[in-house]
């Protein structure tokens, strides 16, 4: 048999055993004896020493194209074999995606916290700082300044835990507002602020009254602010808070520091103003209360009234969460039970 | 302020209905509680005629009546009432009717007898006992004689009455009086009120100057006025005026005291009436209690007077306590003939501190607080006399006998047209801003947009152009206000650095598992002075309502103990709570505590529970101080070291730490000590607590950028067996004290104590991190420093290098 034919030969064998081969191993065994230099082809390459000068070349490129088919058979049928593998040792890899994720562990605000913080960014946004006061007050500011004189019948309206006769527990954040109006400097521009905290009453607790709770007081003033201002800020408040979609009404109210003053219902969010459980059948559920700052209370800050004027409003968290969320209890709020707490993990 | 439509109709033409009513009123004046019907759910209850009473032969205490109902044939009922009687006009509940509390009335048996209906008390169809006549209190009710058998009982009781209840505020005094609320009616709807003015008859022979002599002073009572009405006869009220009384919630008593309360409430205007024949040495004096003075009041309460209290006051001492409560003594019974009638204006300071000390809020006490119509005072006295005189019988003598006459006069107000406009927002003309006043009854004279507001005294509320800015608004309907915004100058809204860091502390937390918990910032004095970390005073209430709540906390911990209590209690065992706020820390010399921002962790039972991914993870000393430095690194805390501490007597004296940054004592960590946790019956629980105003002190930046070595980094482990007591920082100071530059982390990785070492040793082992931000770093160099640093840890603490 000449070299040509048994290169025809060598090649269509080689074919069909790397066709058939299923084993990387093999593969490289085939590859090592076909083409290493035991390999048949090298014994071709050699025995043409033998041949003639005119044959020479023919069959050496004959060889040499042999042994490129051959590696390149050889290079595919690898790759071939390398995705089975790959896809075989997946395969083996399958795990049960249904099983739960490790959970995470996170803690969250308390709901009263969630409303505050709300508000706060709310108003953060409308230029106004944030104030703290102290809890632990005096009568002259959490009362006097407020245009609550000591025997004031409205005095009755809040009742007190004193400490001394001149000292005592916030009944709420408006003495902050008096504190910042005195020190605040009006050449210097308008004063917006809020004053979120603690307050304290003397009330058994129970359902609806609790002897700690908190309220966001709010105040405005500057030389041209009108009630229209108040009632456009309270709308604000309303739909942050309640939704998009609320509407809200003023009622005449009385507060010893506000002249004009309101309360301020909200259509209510539950029923859409049709009537219901929650706004007692009327659409409308009170919300805060709000009013023009009385001239007395600037007076007494030492701001001139006759230049100056202003709003102000408060509320309530602890009632807006309660009506938010349909908290029937208002104790619930500083049991702190970790299954009422954990139902309020934030929302964005 | 119970407010009968009915009655209002008399001073003022309304036809609307009452609910609109109400509605209109909550949106222009004030609130209103509701709006009720006393024969709204009742159905089938007639006038009955007792034609025949005969006992029960079964029973001692019933009887059975043969009653007229206005049908051919007579009921029988079976009735237990005490005062039962013939030939009286009963209300009847008719079989198949409904009485008071949704109840149905059936045709039944009463032993053996049938009975077709019941006779029923006014209590049983509705009424609140408050209200119900004495005479009637115990039994059923007689209807007066003209009421026909077979009629509904509603309209001869006052029950078909539309009543609205105002929820009416400190500043409407005026709306404490149905002719006040006349007034506010017709400003709300822009129509006139139709008052009707006393006409007295006097007996001009005889003068009240024959009978009394009176002295007031002007501080107590800037007026004082009395009558006397001669020959009265003392008794049951006719009709109407127990309707209108019981209509109101007050309790009918004779045709006296009904009158001076129907005055009250029509005029607002207190009234009181003496017996005359009690009053001795014919001579009354208002004037402060004397010491040691007492008086027995109206509810037979004998009372010790203060200093403070006014009373009237005879030759024999006091005899009333003025604007409060009468005496028991010198009020009107069943045989009183003469009658001294006082009308006055009291001291509403006066009046509100006796009403507070002697717990004696009444109906006068809460007008004469508020504020009444000063102009109607003589008013409402004429009323009153010339109805008593009527409704007894009697005659007015002639004349007051005057204590004090203050001379009344309207307040006047300016305000200008644009002040209003500027104030509301709005663009109100001239002519509608002096149509409103002219609506409230105010007396206004107007040039060119400036308005002088001439105010009535029953609106003594209004003083300062702002309340007339109230009126207007009111008035001109909130609904009619546009929305806007504050207009001006921009502010800047931004928390200051120390809010910000409170909110940072809050949800560092939070990341770190914790849920934020708010507890009672008063607490017992015993909680409020645990988990100290300075040395201060308790700020306690001077009148606290539980001894639960009497002293405001100095620490957090224990708020959060109580909470865990209460999770584990309900067999919540694992809480990761974490409160933010102040403690109060009062110095000895002040009233005033300083309030001081901290922050506080309690935890307990399980980091994480057992899944079939992990162990579960108890928490421990080590959970809860990985919180707190990971708190502390991101506040940019540095320099913070924990020193075992056992100076806590509520914590584990083995398990604390005090944290410090550089010597400044900042907080601890630890077990709480099971003395504790058994007291709040919780388990092992560790906590922390930390002063967050030092930190916010330290006004740090709260991220501090480091720039990344380009080149590597070469580490070197080593296991060291140390003596037990030997701690972890001495190793790591040390190992950093002795280290050159390029040492830049030491880590421990491991802690082995066991058999393996020697009951007295621990082994641990530490990862030493070599870097230079400027060049590669040379085995050789980081070797000869690791030997170094190696070599004199053994001769420091005799470390056996494994
Ligand atoms: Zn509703």
């Amino acid at each position: 048999m000449d070299l040509k034919d048994r290169l025809t030969e060598l090649k269509a064998k080689a074919l069909s055993e790397i066709d058939t081969v299923e084993d990387l191993k093999k593969i490289n065994e085939i590859r090592v004896n076909l083409l290493g230099k035991k390999g048949p082809i090298t014994e071709v390459l050699r025995g043409m020493k033998d041949l003639s000068k005119e044959e020479r070349p023919v069959v050496g490129s004959l060889a040499n194209k042999v042994r490129d088919e051959l590696t390149e058979a050889i290079t595919q049928r690898r790759e071939k074999l390398e995705i089975i593998k790959t896809a075989r040792k997946l395969e083996k890899e399958k795990i049960d995606v249904t099983l739960p994720g490790v959970p995470v562990k996170a803690g969250q605000p308390h709901i009263i916290m969630q409303v505050i913080d709300q508000l706060e960014k709310l108003f953060l946004g409308m230029g106004y700082q944030v104030v703290d006061g102290p809890e632990v007050e005096e009568d002259h500011y959490n009362f006097e300044m407020m245009n609550l004189p000591k025997d004031h019948p409205a005095r009755d309206m809040q009742d007190t835990f004193y400490i001394t006769e001149q000292i005592l527990m916030r009944t709420q954040t408006s003495p902050v507002q008096a504190r910042t109006m005195e020190k605040h400097d009006f050449t210097k521009g308008p004063l917006k602020m809020i004053s979120p905290g603690k307050v304290y009453r003397r009330d058994t607790d129970d359902a609806t009254h609790s002897h700690q709770f908190h309220q966001v007081e709010g105040l405005v003033i500057d030389k041209h602010i009108t009630m229209a201002d108040l009632k456009g800020t309270l709308q604000i408040i309303a739909r942050t808070v309640f939704g998009d979609e609320r509407e809200i009404r003023l009622r005449p109210s009385y507060f010893p520091f506000t002249e004009p003053s309101v309360e301020v219902d909200v259509s209510c969010f539950k029923c859409e103003g049709k009537g219901c459980a929650v706004c007692k059948h009327t659409g409308w559920i009170e919300v805060l209360g709000a009013g023009m700052v009385h001239p007395n209370v600037l007076t007494m800050a030492g701001v001139d009234s006759e230049i100056y004027g202003g709003f102000a409003f408060g509320l309530g968290p602890d009632r807006f969460a309660m009506l938010k969320y349909g908290v029937d209890d208002i104790r619930e709020f500083y049991l702190n039970d970790v299954r009422f707490l954990s139902q309020f993990a934030q929302k964005g | 302020m119970k407010v009968s439509t009915k009655w209002l109709k008399d001073y003022i033409d309304l036809d609307i209905n009452p609910e609109e009513l109400a509605e209109k009123i909550e949106r222009t004046a004030v609130e209103v509680d509701s709006v009720s019907r006393l024969d709204k759910k009742l159905k089938k209850i007639v006038v009955g005629f007792t034609v025949e009473v005969r006992k029960h032969p079964e029973s001692d205490h019933l009887n059975i009546c043969k009653v007229d109902v206005g049908e051919d044939d007579l009921l029988q009922i079976v009735c237990g009432a005490p005062n039962i009687a013939a030939n009286k006009k009963v209300i009847v509940a008719l079989p198949n009717s409904r009485i008071a509390g949704n109840v149905k009335i059936k045709r039944s048996k009463m032993r053996g007898e049938v009975s077709e209906g019941m006779i029923c008390s006014l209590q049983e169809i509705g009424f609140s006992d408050s209200v119900v006549p004495k005479a009637y209190a115990d039994g059923i009710y007689f209807l007066p004689d003209n009421a026909k058998p077979g009629e509904p009982v509603y309209s001869y009781l006052g029950m078909d009455e539309d009543i609205i209840d105002l929820d009416v505020t400190p500043n409407r005094a005026d709306m404490l009086s149905m002719r006040g609320t006349a007034h506010e009616l017709a400003a709300i709807y822009d129509k006139k009120v139709n008052l009707k003015k006393p006409e007295l008859k006097e007996d001009s022979t005889d003068n009240v100057s024959n009978y009394i002599q009176v002295t007031a002073d002007k501080e107590l009572a800037p007026t004082y006025l009395l009558r006397v009405i001669k020959d009265v006869h003392v008794k049951e009220s006719p009709m109407w005026l127990q309707k209108r009384l019981w209509n109101a919630g007050i309790r009918p008593m004779n045709n006296v005291v009904d009158v001076t309360n129907y005055i009250l409430l029509d005029y607002g205007q207190p009234l009181h009436s003496f017996d005359y024949q009690k009053i001795a040495g014919k001579r009354i004096e208002v004037r402060l209690a004397k010491p040691g003075e007492t008086l027995q009041t109206l509810d037979e309460e004998e009372r010790e007077l203060l200093s403070s209290d006014i009373v009237i006051a005879d030759n024999n001492g006091p005899i009333a306590l003025a604007g409060t409560m009468g005496g028991l003594n010198s009020g009107i019974s069943a045989n009183s003939q003469i009658i001294a009638l006082e009308a006055a204006v009291f001291n509403s300071s006066a009046i509100r501190k006796t009403a507070r000390k002697h717990n004696l809020h009444s109906e006068a006490a809460m007008r004469f607080e508020r504020g009444i119509n000063r102009e109607t005072v003589a008013e409402a006295l004429d009323m009153a006399a010339q109805l008593i005189a009527e409704l007894g019988n009697g005659e007015v003598v002639s004349g007051f006998a005057v204590g004090a006459q203050a001379n009344v006069q309207s307040v006047v107000v300016t305000i200008t047209a644009k002040k209003i406009n500027d104030v509301l927002g709005t663009g109100l003309q001239d002519a509608e801003i002096k149509d409103i006043f002219e609506r409230l009854g105010f007396g206004v004279e107007e040039k060119a947009g400036a308005f002088k507001v001439s105010v009535p005294a029953r609106r003594w509320d209004i003083s300062i152009p702002a309340d007339l800015i109230e009126e207007v608004a009111r008035i001109y309907g909130y609904d009619n206000l546009p929305a806007t915004l504050p207009s001006g100058e921009l502010t800047p809204g931004k928390y200051t650095y120390k809010q910000q860091v409170i909110r940072d502390t809050r949800s560092i937390l939070e990341e770190s598992g914790l849920m934020q918990a708010i507890s009672y910032g008063l607490t017992s004095d015993k909680k409020a002075q645990r988990f100290m970390m300075e040395d201060a005073q308790p700020t306690k209430l001077d009148f606290p309502m539980s001894s639960d709540r009497t002293t405001i906390r100095m620490n957090l911990i224990s708020g959060l103990l109580d909470d865990v209590a209460y999770n584990n209690a309900r067999k919540v065992s694992d809480v990761m709570l974490y409160e933010q706020g102040r403690v109060f820390y009062r110095d000895a010399n002040s009233d005033r505590p300083r309030e001081v921002e901290h922050v506080a962790a309690a935890m307990t039972g399980l980091y994480s529970a057992q899944s079939w991914h992990d162990e579960k993870k108890q928490i421990d000393f080590y959970v809860a101080k990985g919180i707190v430095e990971h708190l502390l690194t991101k506040l940019g805390v540095t320099g913070i070291s924990y020193e075992a501490s056992q100076r806590h007597e509520e914590m584990h004296p083995g398990r604390t730490a005090d944290i410090f940054v550089g010597n400044l004592f900042i907080g601890f960590i630890g077990e709480v000590h099971p003395n504790i946790s058994k007291e709040y019956g919780i388990g092992r629980t560790y906590v922390f607590e930390l002063d967050l105003q030092k930190i916010i002190d330290f006004n740090n930046e709260l991220i501090v950028y480091q720039p990344v070595s380009k080149y590597p980094v070469i580490t070197r482990d080593v296991a060291l067996a140390v003596s037990k007591d030997i701690e972890n920082a001495d190793i790591i100071n040390f190992i950093k004290a002795q280290s050159g530059k390029i040492l830049s982390k030491v880590q421990l990785f491991d802690v082995y104590e066991g058999a393996k070492i020697g009951i007295e040793q621990k082994s641990l082992a530490y990862e030493l991190t070599y870097s230079d931000s400027s060049k590669t770093l040379a085995d050789d160099v980081v070797n000869a420093d690791f030997e170094k640093v190696m070599s004199k840890l053994k001769e420091k603490f005799n470390v056996e290098i494994r």
